[in-house]
């Protein structure tokens, strides 16, 4: 074939492909660019290139800690990155630069990654702590692959597994107590606004509400707290709504939706993406909610507002995970149905919700409240963050850090015993006598 | 030639003028005092060091020693916030100096021992050891070097950290980690280590 041509089918291809490419990149199929698959924790967000990257620019820390920083504070970060800006860390920054997340944490590489989105190999502590067996010579038979992975220690959040903690918690207390949870205290928007509660009779609703929703709302926490059918369908004036967005919800709602949008089923709109649907996710799900939305309304029945529904039922209509299966034959899930019929004592049922979207103590507009947390990552992974504000109120820590430890335990509901014991309570024990 | 040259002499009569001008007497753009004094990193580091001292001396008598101690009202604790405490002076210090750490990489300062109940807090680097091991045989006097860390010169500065208070002496001579049981009262139980970046 004549040079010439061949050059004009080169040029011609190139042209083509690249316009191709650039048609794709913006806004046609971005996921023609992942260079691998992406971790559990971000694959929801997986298309929003942007929001980790920058063009020519690689990804950011910013990028990392626009949506993290807030946990990492709240966890008491280990390993902040201020505690290495002294230039005396220059020695232990060459081996291993934790002052950036993607030191430990790199997307799209699957073969290499681990439990926590980890891409390094899990002996990591050694680049730094390699003297850790003369400064405490229980450690000694110890192989630096299990420091973070047998229940002892955290990479971030310690405040459950700091040695005077393990002191604390440790001595002889009783793997199981009867308690409950605290009781909420949400924090509403609107508060004080002093209207009498509403009964069925005062629905200003349209001809479209059949009995049964009327009821619901009737006997719900919107009709006690005088919230009326056009609060929600003609929020702020506007034109009726059939199905009011979450945005609505928000008017009142101000913190669940901020945990909302932080964690699985809700960060899709951080992103500015479409709702989550079960189909979308990695976890085994129930075939049937597979097309299902994940608003508001998806766990929160919204005229009946059942807490309780939202609670556990909401969350086994989709998720058909081991763990989520095994609940009903659980000892929590037995406090739990004591509850519902009213022989348990109040917050004494173990909910899904109990240590999924836990109960957190926190100031609000200047008042101690107790606020549901809606993400529900925000104490799962590692699962050791679960046991300050949940697993304490009923169990010790010894029983809690055992359990935790042991997958198949969790696999099970904890149904049974842990099968092995955590020596890190013992060991921070015998150094105190 | 000489038109030329008193040419040049003229124009350059007119630039000078110019520029005083529009830079004001003695050229000061900001017309304001003139801030490069010259401060060597030597001053700056004592400086540093003066404001550091006198705070923590502060801290460790004025609060700790006066609140634990004597009217025994709350405790310094490593773990002050589970403890509802007040947070250790060397916490104290050491929280100070990553807060300035956000706002500036000029300099930097920490506070190390050759006895180390914190085993971070040991010196590591051929500079620190040297200087720590001076100040603990004569504390009167600083010790400086520079040194190079990272690719990057810094100036530094090591100063005795003594035991000003009593309660710097009961909690580390009481202290489980701590290597060293036989402190008294005005011994040198480490140094501040001040860094000052030579561009
Ligand atoms: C209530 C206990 C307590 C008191 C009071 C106290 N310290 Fe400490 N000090 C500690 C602990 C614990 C550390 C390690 C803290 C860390 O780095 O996390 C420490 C760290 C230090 C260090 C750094 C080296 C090391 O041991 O890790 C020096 C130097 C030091 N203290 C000197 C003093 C001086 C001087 C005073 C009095 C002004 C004082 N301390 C008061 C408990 C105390």
């Amino acid at each position: 074939m004549h040079p010439r041509f061949l050059t004009f089918v080169w040029i011609m291809t190139t042209v083509g492909l690249a316009a191709y490419l650039a048609i794709q990149i913006s806004g046609g199929n971005r996921s023609l660019f992942l260079p691998g698959r992406t971790s559990d924790g971000h694959h929801q967000i997986e298309l929003a290139c942007d929001a980790c990257h920058t063009p020519f620019g690689g990804v950011r820390q910013e990028a990392c800690l626009e949506c993290h920083q807030a946990e990492l504070a709240a966890a008491e970060d280990s390993h902040a990155g201020s505690k290495f800006a002294d230039p005396r860390n220059a020695g232990d920054l060459a081996r291993l630069d934790v002052r950036q997340c993607i030191t430990c944490h790199i997307e799209h590489r699957p073969e290499i990654t681990e439990a926590m989105g980890l891409t390094l190999p899990v002996d990591f502590c050694h680049h730094c702590h390699a003297n850790v067996v003369v400064e405490r010579p229980t450690h000694r038979d110890m192989s630096f692959d299990t420091c973070a992975s047998a229940g002892c220690h955290n990479y971030h959040d310690n405040r459950s597994l700091y040695e005077d903690f393990l002191v604390r918690h440790g001595n002889g207390l009783p793997a199981t107590i009867p308690a409950a949870l605290p009781e909420r205290k949400a924090w509403i928007l609107r508060e004080g606004v002093d209207r009498l509660p509403l009964t069925a009779g005062d629905a200003d609703r349209t001809t479209s509400a059949t009995p049964e929703l009327i009821d619901a709302w009737a006997g719900s926490a919107h009709a006690s707290a005088a919230v009326a059918c056009s609060d929600c369908h003609r929020s702020q004036g506007s034109l009726w709504a059939d199905h009011p967005s979450d945005r609505v919800c928000g008017s009142c709602h101000e913190l669940e939706p901020q945990g909302f949008v932080a964690g699985k089923h809700g960060m899709r709109r951080s992103a500015d993406f479409n709702p989550m649907t079960p189909s979308q996710a990695r976890l085994p799900m129930q075939p049937d909610s597979m097309s299902r939305t994940l608003n508001c309304g998806a766990c929160h029945d919204v005229h009946a507002v059942n807490v309780r529904h939202a609670a556990v039922d909401a969350c086994l209509s989709c998720h058909a995970d081991e763990h989520s299966l095994a609940y009903s034959g659980s000892p929590h899930f037995r406090l739990w149905q004591a509850v519902l019929s009213s022989e348990g004592e109040p917050g004494s049922g173990v909910s899904c919700a109990s240590c999924h979207l836990p109960r957190e103590r926190r100031r609000v507009a200047g008042e101690d409240r107790i606020v549901v947390q809606h993400n529900q990552n925000a104490n799962l992974r590692p699962n050791e963050k679960m046991i300050r504000d949940v697993c304490l109120t009923c169990h010790s820590l010894t029983l809690a850090i055992d359990a935790l430890a042991d997958p198949d335990l969790v696999r099970r509901n904890f149904v049974g015993l842990p099968s092995r014991h955590v020596r890190s309570i013992d060991m921070a024990l015998s150094r105190k006598n | 030639m000489t038109h030329l040259l008193s040419n040049c002499r003229l124009w350059l009569m007119v630039a000078g003028a110019l520029l005083t001008v529009l830079f004001g007497c003695g050229g000061n753009p900001s017309g304001g005092p003139d801030e490069s004094v010259g401060i060597s990193a030597k001053v700056m580091a004592d400086a540093l060091h003066a404001v550091m001292e006198s705070d923590r001396t502060v801290y460790a008598t004025r609060v700790v020693h006066r609140l634990q101690d004597q009217e025994k009202v709350i405790r310094a604790s490593e773990h002050w916030r589970d403890d509802k405490a007040l947070p250790l002076p060397a916490q104290m210090f050491r929280m100070g100096a990553e807060e300035a750490s956000n706002k500036t990489d000029t300099f930097s300062y920490s506070l190390l021992s050759k006895w180390p109940i914190n085993k971070k807090n040991a010196p590591r680097t051929e500079m620190e050891i040297a200087g720590l091991d001076r100040v603990a045989k004569d504390p009167s006097k600083p010790f400086y070097g520079r040194e190079s860390l990272g690719g990057v010169e810094y100036f530094m500065a090591v100063y005795a950290d003594q035991a000003v208070s009593p309660a710097c002496v009961t909690c580390h001579n009481a202290h489980q980690d701590s290597p060293r049981n036989d402190f008294e009262l005005g011994d040198t139980m480490g140094g501040i280590v001040i860094r000052i970046r030579l561009r």
